[in-house]
């Protein structure tokens, strides 16, 4: 159905593990995304972490 | 930036920074930050080491292009040096770059910005910035880190020794309004238990202590790693909040009141700061520039009933911005969020989506003699360092089928695949060798590019050179390089041997199974018939709402009545959601896309086709033994009281006293986990009694106070209101007594050292949640329980609503114990993830799959029994019994194909034929060095 008002994109603004999580379900949901973020690469603060708790799984 | 528009249209207007150097270019070498001159602070890893300005935050960055720190480039700001441009050999580097301003047209808007960092001011009363060896938690973190500033070696940054006393001190920054953050950060306690597990993982001799005022493990599974870190790493748990950190003979010293008064001090040599998170920086900016409403404390302001809406229509948070949380919380808010939106933009679903397409693949180029490339990688000087990597090349060209050898910096460079895509097309190839490193990460990026020229991906072979020759032997080049070339000749060997695999799908039946009708099965119905496909709710008793029925207030004192009646009455008007009441699963069979339900309604079993299943069926307040539960009127629960007083205070007409006991039945009594809500829960009704009753005298005996994140504000508030509490230990449990015509609590009070009895009205015990009746379910599914006996999910951190089993989401109680506002959120997460295969309306098969010769096969079953995923079943052919692969269902895990008597099944892309010749393969290089 197409419908002229509504958009079929989504911005998500900041990159960090949840602003990626959201882009991937949006973009799996058959949305177009752009995800915007201040840094010059994603991950956010998770990718800084050097293991997870509990499991002390690697982050990245 | 800037937002117009409203819900479903808005523009958005962002200004994107030039990066400098060309992403398309940059093989990401690194020659360009060793030859810049100029040295900058590199705030990936915390300042703890410098970089310079064209660099990458760290190996695995995406996008995984260099980029030049504008604010520190000399060319930049002073048109001088260019050094970078002269030694780029990529040719990557472009100072022509302007910043551009990009008008964006969306549906929806979704806020994900994250959280900010306390002041340095709040860590320099922790003599943080004075004291060179206090740290903050996230300096702590890349010191432990491998990749790290000192390699994982935990170094004083005051002389670089190995300290041998460490001390973490919590709640900085956080549950102190004197820096205006009155809210717990809910991840802290967490972390700092992990860092101090992994610093003792890296140092067995070290000795930490923790300075704890509660300890908040209050996530699911969290309490007993807690328990397990603490006793295998002999952590010291202190309870004290330290004010400040002073230095003497060069140690840092810590003065601290115990719990029962008396003052202690320490000396330590490195103390780490945990430091809380607080609202983004740009918070005020966001919220100027969409409209957002925030909450006192700048977070995004949203409802329990609502937890993912922001104020303004058509736009969404998820994360630490709608308040502190941690990964998997985080996690699921976002899926959450994606529900939301498409719910929002149902009807342009796919409209904007990009497809991507794939050329035919050439089938007689596959059946034509086997023509093998190999692509030896160097990954700069990760392989090349240690491993000779052109001697490696050229021993592969005298292989058997190869008639193409070369070696490349990076292989998985942008620049490198199209190399290698232009060189498979020039030379025909129709099998290929990778030597690089793991298949595990980078395997679907070369099959992505065999698909591209129209390979079956299948055709493609990894040897990894990487983590199991340079990095294991990188003591031993030459040693390295010889099993480097066994790996290749194996790979190769395997390689000759390849098919092409189908990439089969199966399409999905457009509707949904929901089991369960408290919230969190009615959130999660709802959402999917918004999303616009059919549900079938079911029920086991005869009511919807669930535990929901029972509570009272929501945790911000609004009716919780509100929010159940108003989901009633949505779920009950929605023409695409069918309310099965009265209702027990019997049987599941099927598998994703395609499920058959059996139910039974008032004696009758009907059948149900469905896509997939949400488990959402809840769990139960527990009934404790003892504390004259069930033998005094006058012991309630915490639910027992708000039903009391729903219906109105006369009850408690001549009370004057309410004791409330915590953990009653949690944390390892009659249940092992924390119940995470009972904490908020009885300050909550604690505060309803004194607002009711405010000469009511009211105590709350607890192990610790575990109200995380904004419910620190009720805590707070309890305090100054009068209400009295009294911390006691696991050993030392409170007890409810008989005295006269009443009933009292004697409890050990550790500050007078004695213990005490208070006489009570009433007393309440907060029993926790406790499972459902998993079992059954679980077994029908095949869905794993936790030791607990909640569902488990497939991945604690990454899939924390979807279960092993595809197609099987999870939500509420069912997944562990949890407040209204997380159910929510997860229900709507478990929505988003239902939905992605509903609106695909198909999903895609593994390639590797199992398969059943069944001319061989003599249907004795074993792989049946054994399969984990219930994907091979027994069928009849010509009357006899065969084992045939349900292939949606299968995870080619190879269990089947190892135990088959009669080497009938084998496995798509690892056939026995191919892994023998990679035995054999191996054997040769045996012999001929003999």
């Amino acid at each position: 159905m197409k419908n002229s008002t509504k958009q079929g994109a989504v911005m998500v603004l900041g990159g960090g593990i949840a602003g990626v999580q959201a882009a991937l379900d949006l973009a799996g949901l058959g949305y177009y995304v752009y995800l915007v973020e201040k840094k010059a690469s994603i991950g956010g603060v998770m990718a800084q972490l050097d293991k997870t708790f509990p499991t002390n799984d690697c982050a990245i | 930036m800037d937002l117009k528009g409203e819900a479903g249209n808005f523009t958005a207007t962002v200004l994107k920074r030039p990066r400098y150097i060309d992403e398309d270019k940059c093989t990401a070498c690194g020659t360009c930050t060793m030859y810049c001159p100029k040295p900058v602070v590199d705030w990936y890893n915390e300042r703890l080491e410098v970089t310079r300005a064209p660099h990458i935050d760290y190996a695995q960055a995406i996008p995984s292009s260099y980029y030049i720190d504008a604010r520190e480039c000399l060319r930049i700001n002073h048109e001088t040096c260019n050094l970078c441009a002269q030694t780029c050999t990529a040719g990557a580097i472009d100072f022509s770059q302007q910043p551009k301003t990009l008008e964006l047209s969306v549906g929806g808007v979704v806020l994900t910005p994250g959280f900010g960092r306390v002041d340095d001011e709040v860590l320099e009363r922790f003599g943080y910035g004075r004291f060179p060896d206090v740290v903050t938690s996230l300096e702590f973190e890349r010191l432990t880190c491998a990749a790290g500033p000192t390699e994982g070696h935990i170094v004083r940054p005051s002389d670089e020794t190995t300290p041998k006393k460490i001390a973490f001190l919590q709640c900085v920054g956080s549950r102190d309004e004197t820096c205006g953050n009155g809210f717990c950060s809910s991840v802290c306690c967490m972390y700092a238990i992990k860092e101090a597990s992994v610093a003792k993982e890296h140092e067995p001799d070290l000795d930490i202590s923790l300075f704890f005022m509660d300890i908040r493990t209050m996530g699911k599974g969290f309490d007993a790693f807690r328990q397990e870190a603490t006793k295998k790493y002999g952590l010291n748990i202190i309870r004290a909040r330290v004010p400040k950190v002073e230095e003497v003979d060069g140690k840092l010293a810590l003065t601290y009141v115990e719990e029962d008064g008396t003052s202690k001090s320490d000396l330590f040599d490195m103390v780490v700061l945990s430091v809380g998170l607080t609202a983004p920086e740009d918070a005020q900016v966001i919220s100027e520039r969409t409209g957002i409403e925030l909450n006192k404390y700048a977070f995004c302001k949203t409802t329990p009933g609502a937890p993912l809406a922001t104020s303004v229509p058509g736009i969404y948070v998820a994360g630490a911005f709608q308040g502190p949380k941690d990964i998997p919380e985080s996690v699921t808010q976002a899926s959450g969020v994606a529900a939301h939106i498409s719910e929002l933009l149902k009807e342009v679903r796919g409209e904007r989506a990009v497809t991507v397409t794939y050329p035919d693949e050439d089938r007689a180029l596959c059946e034509e003699e086997p023509r093998i490339g190999v692509f030896v990688c160097h990954c700069g000087v990760n392989i090349a360092g240690v491993v000779d990597v052109k001697a490696v090349r050229d021993y592969a060209g005298n292989l058997p089928g190869v008639v193409l050898y070369e070696d490349t910096l990076y292989s998985c460079s942008q620049d490198a695949l199209k190399h290698i895509a232009e060189r498979i097309k020039e030379n025909r190839l129709n099998r290929v060798v990778i030597a690089a490193c793991s298949p595990r990460t980078h395997e679907p990026l070369f099959q992505e590019t065999l698909r591209s020229i129209g390979l079956n991906p299948a055709l493609i072979e990894m040897a990894n050179i990487r983590d199991q020759c340079a990095w294991v032997h990188a003591q031993e080049p030459e040693a390295a390089t010889e099993k480097a070339k066994d790996l290749v000749r194996m790979a190769v060997a395997k390689a000759r041997l390849l098919e092409p695999l189908e990439q089969p799908t199966v399409d999905v039946t457009p509707s949904a199974l929901v089991l369960g009708g408290g919230a969190a099965g009615m959130a999660a119905a709802l959402s999917i018939a918004e999303q616009g496909y059919k549900a079938v709710l079911v029920e086991k008793t005869k009511e919807l709402g669930g535990n929901l029925r029972r509570v009272t207030w929501t945790v911000d004192g609004e009716d919780a009545k509100k929010v159940l009646d108003d989901l009633i009455d949505r779920v009950k008007k929605h023409p695409d959601i069918e309310i099965m009441l009265g209702t027990e699963v019997k049987n599941v069979s099927g598998y994703i896309g395609n499920f058959t339900t059996t139910v039974e309604r008032g004696g009758n079993t009907e059948l149900i086709n469905h896509g997939i299943i949400v488990v959402a069926t809840g769990g139960r307040e527990h009934r404790p033994k003892g504390f004259l539960y069930g033998e005094s009127d006058r012991v309630l629960t915490q639910l027992e009281l708000e039903e009391r007083l729903k219906r109105g205070t006369s009850f408690l007409r001549n009370a004057t006293r309410v004791s409330m006991i915590q953990c009653v039945g949690s944390r390892g009594n009659d249940l092992n986990h924390c119940s995470r809500i009972c904490c908020t829960q009885a300050v909550k009704n604690a505060l309803k009694l004194k607002e009711k009753r405010p000469e009511l005298d009211i105590y709350i005996l607890f192990r610790d106070m575990r109200t995380y994140g904004l419910y620190e504000d009720l805590y707070r508030e309890a305090r100054t209101k009068g209400i009295k509490f009294i911390r006691f230990d696991k050993d030392s449990y409170p007890q409810v007594v008989k005295k006269g015509r009443g009933i009292a609590v004697k409890v050990f009070d550790k500050i007078i050292g004695s213990e005490i009895e208070i006489p009570s009205s009433y007393v309440i015990l907060s029993t926790g949640i406790a499972p459902g009746d998993n079992e059954a379910l679980s077994q029908i599914l095949k869905a794993p329980l936790t030791k607990d006996g909640f569902f488990l999910e497939a991945h604690a951190k990454l899939r924390p609503v979807e279960v092993a089993v595809d197609g099987v989401y999870l939500c509420g109680l069912a997944h562990g114990p949890k407040g209204l506002e997380d159910s929510i959120a997860q229900a709507q997460a478990a929505a988003a993830k239902a939905c992605i295969p509903l609106s695909k309306g198909k999903v895609a098969v593994a390639p590797i799959v199992s398969h059943v010769d069944q001319k061989k096969c003599i249907g004795c079953g074993i792989c049946a029994s054994l399969c984990p995923f219930n994907a091979i079943e027994i069928v009849k052919v010509d009357k006899k019994r065969k084992a045939q692969t349900i292939t949606a269902s299968c995870k080619g895990c190879g269990i089947c194909a190892s135990h088959c008597p009669t080497l009938a099944i084998s496995m798509g892309g690892f056939t026995d034929d191919a892994i023998f010749a990679q035995i054999h393969a191996f054997g040769e290089g045996i012999e001929k060095e003999a």
